[in-house]
């Protein structure tokens, strides 16, 4: 997980000027591009394997994904989760830290804002939602902020601790909405009583998209903006680059460590709040679909970087919103698009030992060709 | 939502050429003579000798048909999944007739994308369509708790130990109804067996659906069945540890051919090929329809090499009974088992009762409990 900017040097030097600029960035985008074709070269050649066409595969995808406007609006109803789950695991990663727990703050995100909604459900929308998304952004902070703590005061790593953490939050899910917060009337689904019409996010205006998506893109903008441009953000990747020597500068690691943990995991709640007021109308045992994971996957695809993690989303997203197209039209199991992500995600973290090994993306190198 | 829909077909109309003819049944009118387009959509794996499996063998009978396009997807999961998959098989396959088999799917995936496409039927496997409800849009389910009442009359006559026991995945009405049902048949044999049920808590969790079956066989039971999206797992290790099992959902005797019983299979092949017929022939399928054993919404796997002259008589004799109709598995006097007086003498609560539905108790005799 090093910093992409850790091994360029702190002072760009002027007379390369704009193209020198162009190629240092270009490394950033260039290097997971073409891990990503890699990563479908060797899938369409598995593919070939099984007889049949990749070609076709792809074309479908475009169409399943991108090809008509309803194609869209199935791509992107599945991006709004996997922002905030890849928030989640982007902002602790430019820390240094490998959170992969982020369903279980979804989960419990989405179980707090339903019981939230149940209590403020005499209320109107503009005081209800603020409360009940504060409610599942608490707890989901609480959750992946423990995290944090247990590894900055204990030494727990965090990798096994959110994991592990993720499957005590689906277990305890399960205990609220079929125990304690079970609506009587859910007979053969447990789930929370169902939130009355006015406390239900609804669609962006024209589209069928709910804001989720909105929300999602603006946490991405203003995670941009944390990491890149606040101090906090600069001392965070100083602490990511080397933890020691942070500490050394006087920089309060601790305090970053459960902050950003925290941060990431208010956002994955904030997911579940959406998937509970905008698609479910209650919680239950859907809550843990699996974006947690696929997050997972978008951020590392991104290299933490907020900004790429939209583009990222909407083409993972994309993969998934065309599965069903290509279940149906090319009788291939709906594994398949799993076994296209492991294999774009193996290329990814191998590419990652690329970097600054090319000549073209260091100006500095350039005149001793 | 017409402004966005109008819209949309416009947008589709000028993408069609890239989309191909595959999308175009979108737009085509109502033809007598075009196909009919079915979509199932499966929680789970299709292959999964469980639940999904029942209905893909039902999926299957409808592929046979004169004049049906049959299209299916698995692993589609009970959120927005659902409705994007119901969306795109409208969209892209020209869907009039879809259906979505998981209990989840129903509220509220179901009634929100119904309304947006009035012309195409949705039918639910399990839901409860009340008046109210989308019209298009219909449930139907199976009296299975009369198969597992069957189960435990086999089980009765096998068990050595008066102890047979039960995987559940979760306390809900349609899971205690057959638990009940299990060991009220067993009762008819020796009134002295006791079930044990364990919960695992999910409808598909193979580790802890090893776990429980081996925790029923150390504890003495020697006949198990199940309550799980897919019983592969409880079948084999139960058979394993040399306990006989009877089967839910589809024939499993292919895991255990020893040990197996005999099972309470769905019979969707039946029930499927009649809606697609009626919807073929021009008719309309009832919002909210019900079968048993008799009207072919169930049946029983053959039974197995095990089972004893005297258990096979009592079987195909309370079988008959079942198919004559009115029977009851569930009648007084009751208790549950925390001793609670349920049911007095005079009452019984015959197969159609909806009372059924809402069941949230167990019965006296079941180890285990609801919470």
């Amino acid at each position: 997980m090093t910093d992409q900017s850790a091994s360029a040097p702190l002072v760009v030097p002027a007379h390369r000027g704009l193209l020198g600029r162009f190629a240092r960035r270009a490394e950033a985008v260039v290097l997971p591009l073409a891990a990503l074709l890699v990563g479908i070269a060797v899938f369409s050649i598995f593919l070939l394997l099984q007889g049949k066409s990749p070609i076709q595969f792809f074309a479908l995808t475009y169409q399943g994904a991108f090809g008509s406007a309803f194609s869209w609006q199935n791509t992107l109803s599945r991006t709004a989760p996997l922002l905030f789950a890849a928030l989640c695991v982007a902002l602790p990663a430019r820390l240094g830290l490998v959170v992969i727990g982020g369903e279980g703050a979804i989960v419990l995100g989405g179980v707090a804002a339903g019981a939230a909604g149940v209590v403020f459900s005499q209320s109107i929308g503009l005081i209800a939602f603020p409360l009940m998304a504060a409610c599942a952004m608490l707890v989901g902070g609480l959750w992946i902020g423990a995290v944090g703590a247990l590894r900055y005061y204990r030494g727990v790593n965090e990798t096994i601790a959110s994991l592990l953490m993720a499957y005590i939050a689906i277990a305890l899910m399960n205990h609220l909405v079929e125990g304690p917060l079970r609506d009587p009337e859910s007979l053969n689904k447990p789930s929370t009583t169902p939130l009355p019409a006015q406390l239900r996010v609804g669609d962006i205006p024209g589209w069928e998209v709910h804001w989720g998506l909105a929300f999602g893109i603006l946490a991405c903008l203003l995670a941009w903006v944390l990491i890149e441009k606040t101090t906090w953000g600069f001392a965070a990747r100083i602490a990511g680059g080397n933890m020691r020597a942070a500490q050394v500068q006087g920089l309060s690691v601790g305090r970053l460590i459960i902050g950003f943990t925290a941060l990431g995991g208010a956002l994955a709640g904030l997911a579940g709040f959406f998937e509970v007021a905008a698609v479910h109308g209650s919680a239950n045992g859907s809550l843990a679909a699996g974006y947690g994971y696929t997050g997972i996957l978008v951020a590392f695809l991104a290299r933490h970087n907020p900004l790429a993690i939209i583009p990222v989303a909407i083409l993972l997203a994309g993969f998934e919103a065309s599965s069903g197209l290509i279940q149906r039209r090319m009788n291939l199991p709906a594994a398949t698009v799993l076994v296209l992500q492991g294999f774009v995600f193996v290329s990814i973290l191998m590419s990652d030992t690329l970097y600054g090994r090319f000549k073209m993306f260091a100006p500095e190198r350039w005149r001793s060709a | 939502m017409p402004l966005t829909s109008f819209s949309r077909r416009k947008f589709l109309k000028g993408t069609a050429a890239f989309a191909g003819a595959t999308s175009l049944p979108t737009f085509a009118t109502a033809d007598a003579h075009a196909p009919l387009t079915v979509g199932f959509i499966y929680v789970g794996p299709k292959d999964d000798f469980g639940y999904n499996q029942a209905h893909a063998e039902g999926a299957a009978a409808v592929k046979a048909m004169e004049g049906v396009i049959v299209v299916e997807e698995e692993n589609v999961a009970e959120t927005t999944d659902v409705q994007n998959s119901m969306e795109s098989m409208i969209n892209f396959d020209g869907a009039k007739l879809l259906f979505p088999t998981s209990f989840g799917y129903f509220n509220p995936h179901v009634l929100e994308t119904a309304p947006k496409h009035p012309d195409v039927r949705f039918q639910h496997a399990a839901g409860l369509w009340t008046d109210g409800m989308p019209t298009n849009v219909g449930s139907y389910f199976g009296y299975i708790g009369m198969g597992q009442y069957l189960n435990g009359i086999a089980a009765g006559h096998a068990t050595t130990t008066k102890k047979i026991g039960f995987v559940a995945a979760k306390p809900i009405p349609q899971v205690l109804l057959n638990i009940n049902s299990f060991l009220l048949g067993a009762r008819q044999v020796d009134p002295e067996i006791t079930c044990q049920v364990i919960f695992t808590g999910e409808w598909s969790l193979a580790v802890k659906e090893a776990e429980a079956t081996n925790a029923l066989a150390d504890a003495g039971c020697d006949v198990i069945t199940c309550h799980v999206d897919g019983p592969k797992v409880v079948m084999e290790t139960a058979a394993g540890r040399d306990c006989f099992v009877c089967g839910y959902h589809a024939d499993q005797s292919p895991l255990a051919p020893e040990k197996y019983l005999t099972g309470a299979e769905w019979n969707w092949a039946g029930v499927y090929t009649g809606m697609v017929q009626t919807v073929l022939d021009g008719g309309t399928i009832d919002n909210f329809v019900r079968g048993g054993l008799a009207d072919g919404f169930i049946k029983m796997s053959p039974l197995g090499p095990a089972v004893s002259d005297a258990s096979r008589a009592q079987f195909e004799a309370v079988k008959a009974q079942i198919m004559a109709g009115g029977f009851a598995a569930i009648k007084g006097p009751l208790n549950d088992n925390a001793g609670n007086p349920l049911l007095t003498a005079d009452k019984a609560l015959v197969e159609t009762d909806i009372a059924l539905e809402s069941m949230d108790y167990l019965v006296e005799g079941v180890i285990g409990s609801t919470s």
